[in-house]
């Protein structure tokens, strides 16, 4: 009898807790939006920026009265699907998604994900937005797909060529995880280098994805003495525990990396040995975070209790896709409209000081603007913080 | 080639403490399980909150990994793996018993812990250096150390301690030991609570080295069956030998076939497919069980 009143309490109390939720819901129609990703696993933290920006920014728009597309204001809700890193998956992410009716989705987060997700999203109608590189997926005649941040074809020759005339840097070693995304960008990455007349003294090396122990396997990397140790591709969980090893086997050149990574991370796991490691980061440092950027900021931290810088470039997405739809209301349930909308689409952004603006590029790389126009910032790692290095734009 | 051996040595005594346990709970059970891995995270997750939080003494955070693994253990085993193993004659139903635990605590660590790597401050500065011949950062030597250390008594108390018998003895023959007066429920909640604290050490001692997160759970599994097919399944010595001949595996492929890419857990699993196929109950274990 009393576990009977305490389920029904519970239950109750469950109602009840939902039901303001579902009211404030209930005044605007939903404009649902789709994430598929990887949130779960070491590579985790990718998605799961992504994943909570998306619902940090939902929950700030329905609070403040929802999103006004034409005519109709409406609340956003994210649904999320966690691909697991699998290819597989994620081509049922993005089936649930078509099935759901959504033909915005942000995701997957790698390389084999979304090329295996792209029939079924050209088949339904679904314009995503992948944080991988294959130019195939942005070149026609591909065109739902549009890329996420800064590729590493784009990053890695601007880096090496501001190490290599700032730095004087003529050697260079790549490392990568064995799989498709980290090799993917160690090749682009040792052609960029070579290009700029680099000298690769080693690249064949890769590790495990699952490792946590890097120093047998740096050791003949760094008996290569290079003047640049390049960690291709490489997630924030492995980061760290790579500089970390590095530094003890007693590498004193520079580390480089082209993904985005996470302070707090690199403090807690690497702290002082992580300083002077560069990377890719998100596009406001809080040297060009505007306002509303810093709001982004506290409310994420608020939902969530701790902030991801990664989130920096992953608040974008969400944003490109409702101001375009803002832009072209016809485009909310056609994707061709959001296609044409794509090529004259200008605002200004938002989360920047200054007159940036949000765009789509990719004319160089793709031959057509299938690319969100976040600003290159290449940062370095300093007592615990990212200072901005430099700042490019991407074309 | 000094490296490599240092290596290999360091990289033993890791994977030697992360076998025990898990065969420690096959021993007693005949339970595979695949939680061990997430055990072992949950460890590093509550050194990690302990001493890099909270900044309390290291040992003290040490202690809190050990005390809250027997006890997530002892209450694993009395309500879920013993009431399945008196309730099913079946080996699967165990093991999906343990796959499903392994799901449950890793939603459980994404929720309480989050998705980010997790490390803590080093708890020895400096590196050993002997002529560039030998490189070893000073924590890892204490963590070596202490990994073997803590593996003597552990050997230790199993030969010469009361639990330690009965545990061997239930471990050798379930009903003789019943028959000789040893409370096989009692125990066997002991011995898993025991096999989950030595995930939670080696999880606490590791933090310090590799830093935790949430996707280490199901690869350490995987290395910890490795270390126990190669030792053979249920025998403590035959862990700690399998745990150091993948380490010296592991350490002198990643130098040797470098090279050629990541080879070398390919070349490991082919040279275990052999060895097994001529001897499936590894170097220590006994044809019959």
């Amino acid at each position: 009898m009393k576990r009977r009143n305490l389920f029904t309490t519970m239950a109750a109390a469950l109602a009840l807790a939902t039901v303001p939720a579902t009211a404030a819901l209930a005044d605007n129609p939903v404009l649902k939006i789709g994430f598929v990703g990887v949130t779960s696993g070491p590579a985790a933290a990718w998605g799961i920026s992504n994943q909570r920006s998306m619902e940090t920014r939902a929950a700030w728009l329905n609070e403040i009265g929802g999103y006004k597309i034409g005519d109709v204001t409406y609340d956003i809700e994210i649904v999320s699907f966690d691909d697991q890193k699998d290819p597989k998956r994620a081509i049922a992410g993005m089936e649930k998604m078509a099935q759901e009716g959504i033909h915005y989705v942000v995701g997957p987060n790698v390389d084999d994900g979304a090329a295996a997700v792209r029939p079924v999203a050209e088949a339904n109608g679904i314009i995503y937005f992948p944080y991988a590189f294959p130019k195939a997926l942005y070149t026609a005649p591909a065109s739902n797909a549009v890329l996420g941040m800064v590729a590493n074809y784009q990053s890695g020759p601007a880096i090496y060529k501001y190490l290599k005339e700032e730095k004087g840097v003529k050697t260079v070693a790549f490392i990568a995880a064995n799989e498709s995304d980290p090799l993917s960008q160690r090749d682009s990455g040792l052609v960029a280098a070579e290009a700029l007349g680099l000298e690769a003294v080693s690249a064949n090396v890769t590790y495990q994805v699952d490792t946590t122990d890097f120093t047998p396997v740096l050791t003949p990397v760094i008996r290569t003495r290079p003047d640049l140790l390049v960690l291709s591709g490489v997630t924030p969980a492995n980061a760290p525990q790579l500089i970390r090893s590095a530094r003890e086997l007693g590498f004193q050149g520079l580390i480089s990396t082209e993904t985005a990574q996470d302070a707090q991370v690199l403090r807690e796991s690497a702290g002082d040995l992580a300083n002077g490691f560069i990377s890719v980061g998100g596009a406001s440092t809080p040297e060009i975070a505007s306002d509303m950027m810093k709001e982004f900021v506290a409310r994420y931290t608020e939902m969530f209790g701790e902030y991801n810088d990664e989130s920096n470039t992953k608040v974008y997405a969400l944003e490109y896709i409702l101001a375009t739809l803002a832009e072209n209301p016809a485009a909310i349930n056609d994707v061709e409209a959001f296609k044409q909308t794509m090529d004259t689409f200008e605002v200004p952004n938002p989360y920047m000081k200054g007159d940036a603006v949000m765009r789509y590029v990719g004319m160089s790389s793709f031959g057509q603007r299938r690319q969100v126009a976040v600003p290159l910032v290449v940062n370095v790692f300093q007592d615990g913080e990212f200072e901005t290095l430099f700042v490019a734009e991407v074309d | 080639m000094e490296q490599v051996v240092a290596n290999g040595i360091y990289l033993g005594s890791q994977y030697a403490m992360i076998a025990l346990g898990l065969t420690l709970i096959f021993a007693l059970m005949n339970v595979l399980n695949f939680a061990h891995g997430q055990m072992y995270v949950i460890g590093g997750f509550v050194t990690y909150t302990f001493y890099g939080q909270f900044q309390m003494p290291f040992l003290l955070a040490l202690l809190m990994s050990c005390l809250t693994l027997t006890v997530l253990g002892a209450l694993i085993e009395k309500f879920l793996f013993g009431p399945v193993i008196r309730r099913s004659a079946r080996e699967e139903s165990t093991m999906l018993l343990a796959a499903g635990i392994a799901f449950l605590l890793d939603a459980i660590i994404l929720l309480v812990f989050g998705e980010k790597q997790r490390g803590v401050p080093k708890i020895v500065d400096g590196v050993f250096n002997w002529d560039f011949r030998i490189i070893m950062p000073y924590d890892r030597i204490l963590i070596c150390a202490l990994a073997i250390l803590s593996i003597v008594a552990f050997i230790t108390f199993m030969q010469f301690s009361r639990t330690g018998r009965a545990l061997r003895a239930l471990a050798q023959d379930r009903d003789a030991a019943q028959l000789m007066g040893v409370n096989v429920n009692r125990y066997s909640m002991i011995g898993f609570a025991l096999g989950a604290m030595l995930a939670g050490l080696v999880g606490g001692l590791l933090v310090t080295i590799t830093g935790v997160n949430l996707g280490m759970g199901g690869p350490t599994s995987i290395k910890a069956f490795l270390m126990v097919m190669i030792g053979g399944a249920g025998v403590i010595s035959g862990a700690i030998v399998g745990g150091f001949i993948l380490g010296m595996l592991e350490a002198v492929g990643l130098a040797v076939l470098s090279q050629y890419g990541d080879i070398t857990y390919l070349v490991i699993f082919v040279a275990l497919m052999i060895f097994l196929t001529i001897r499936p109950q590894g170097l220590m274990g006994k044809p019959w069980g």
